[in-house]
């Protein structure tokens, strides 16, 4: 039997979670209608355009959160279901590249995800983008995107066997991701100019957010396999 | 360098005084097991007497507080990875995605353990996988043709040593014959089977030897 390289296993994980995906449809026919549902029920509650405008970048940020922990959780629904999981454990596969290929098939759904927010805020919102703020909107998406779905990954993989853990994995993510959620609406504030931000006020932001992708993108990588063991 | 079927020889299995604490309880209370390859062992016992912890433990996801021992020739306290990538355990559970279909089921473990295309279809031949279920999704599939898949997974990571939890447990008759049939196919090519079952007349026809196991021990062997 030949050796097996983590990148093959991280790919076949990838390409496993996203056809899973594209069958079931759950992100598509329930996760993005639950986002663009709590935008609309935002612009309702907020009902100034002034408002809405001024707080647009914390409410795309807080429906990606939300709709994270919801697939999250149903990422690991899929593993634990028939004990997948465990028979990953079992086999011996290498959780390191498990981690990846999960966090990778998490990062493509969010990445989704937020595209439609932000075309729904600038629909609802009526935000505008300026074309300067274009290269640290997209940079912050993904930097943002990599540290929430590494943060999901690691605790959706430690709530995977826990009962109760369809209400555990919010109180988990939600304190350690909430940096992101600062930083990435700081970030898309100055990329888009609400609230009288120069673009140049957003870089700093973005490099927090990046420190933070590389720090819970690494620490996953080690304390995934003991988390999913335990 | 993992173990394959062909490795298996010998001892398989060689577990002495093992003790494994569930919560408060011993789960295995100083039990001993000793497998030699090829052979067909049931494990047999009431509920609660510890066979699927041993099971487990064989599999290196039980971690023993006293006891050791080998398994494929690696030492259950200190090379469990090694272990469990020779040992495939079926539990009460498949392990299997419903939403992929029985070939993309078969591709993922395939590629986790190195395996060709080739030997995802001649894992589905051994394993009597009809070809018109390989399009199909698990979430569609027959108990049993659920348990032959999962079977069929085991052979495509060429496990050397199955570690199956009542296997017979939800098929019909018919599955479970069909089952039967499949477990001798698989100890015939090399592979060495332990199983746990509550229908004793049928697994003690399907099993070479059977080892009582009561109160976390294993107490009585015949063969």
């Amino acid at each position: 039997m030949a050796e097996v390289s983590r990148l093959a296993i991280a790919r076949a994980m990838f390409v496993k979670d996203v056809r899973v995906e594209i069958r079931s449809r759950v992100v598509a026919h329930q996760i993005l209608p639950f986002a663009a549902l709590v935008m609309v029920l935002f612009a309702f509650a907020l009902d100034a355009t002034n408002v809405l405008t001024r707080v647009a970048p914390g409410l795309i940020w807080l429906a990606v959160l939300f709709s994270m922990i919801i697939i999250v959780q149903r990422t690991f629904a899929v593993e634990a279901t028939d004990g997948a999981l465990e028979a990953l454990q079992a086999a011996g596969v290498d959780p390191v590249p498990v981690y990846w290929g999960k966090w990778a098939a998490l990062v493509t759904q969010l990445l989704v995800l937020e595209l439609l927010l932000i075309v729904t805020a600038i629909v609802l919102y009526g935000i505008e983008v300026r074309a300067g703020g274009i290269v640290l909107l997209v940079t912050t998406a993904i930097s943002a995107t990599c540290g929430l779905a590494a943060v999901g990954t690691i605790y959706g993989g430690l709530a995977a066997g826990v009962s109760g853990r369809e209400t555990l994995l919010p109180l988990l993510v939600l304190p350690v991701a909430s940096p992101v959620l600062i930083g990435a609406t700081r970030a898309v504030e100055a990329a888009l100019g609400t609230g009288g931000t120069a673009i140049a006020e957003g870089w700093p932001w973005l490099g927090l957010l990046s420190v933070f992708a590389v720090a819970f993108g690494v620490g996953g990588s080690f304390a995934f396999g003991p988390l999913i063991e335990d | 360098m993992h173990p394959s079927p062909h490795d298996a020889t010998g001892t398989v299995i060689d577990l002495h005084d093992l003790v494994v604490v569930l919560g408060r309880y011993p789960a295995l209370a100083g039990a001993d097991l000793r497998v030699d390859a090829g052979e067909i062992v049931l494990l047999a016992g009431p509920n609660g007497a510890g066979k699927t912890t041993l099971l487990r433990a064989c599999a290196g996801l039980a971690r023993p507080v006293r006891g050791g021992g080998t398994v494929l020739g690696f030492d259950l306290n200190r090379e469990r990875d090694a272990i469990r990538s020779g040992v495939g355990l079926v539990g009460h559970r498949n392990g299997l995605y419903a939403d992929l279909t029985v070939e993309e089921n078969l591709q993922f473990w395939g590629a986790t353990a190195g395996a060709s295309r080739s030997d995802v279809a001649a894992a589905a031949t051994a394993m009597a996988v009809d070809g018109r279920l390989l399009t199909v999704p698990v979430g569609r599939l027959s108990a049993g043709q659920r348990r032959r898949v999962a079977l069929a997974v085991l052979v495509v990571r060429r496990a050397a040593l199955w570690l199956l939890d009542e296997p017979h447990a939800g098929l019909d008759a018919t599955g479970r014959d069909e089952l039967d049939q499949l477990l001798r196919r698989a100890a015939q090519a090399g592979a060495t089977v332990v199983f746990s079952s509550h229908e004793l007349d049928r697994a003690q026809l399907l099993a070479t030897r059977t080892v009582s196991v009561v109160a976390g021990r294993t107490e009585a062997t015949n063969g």
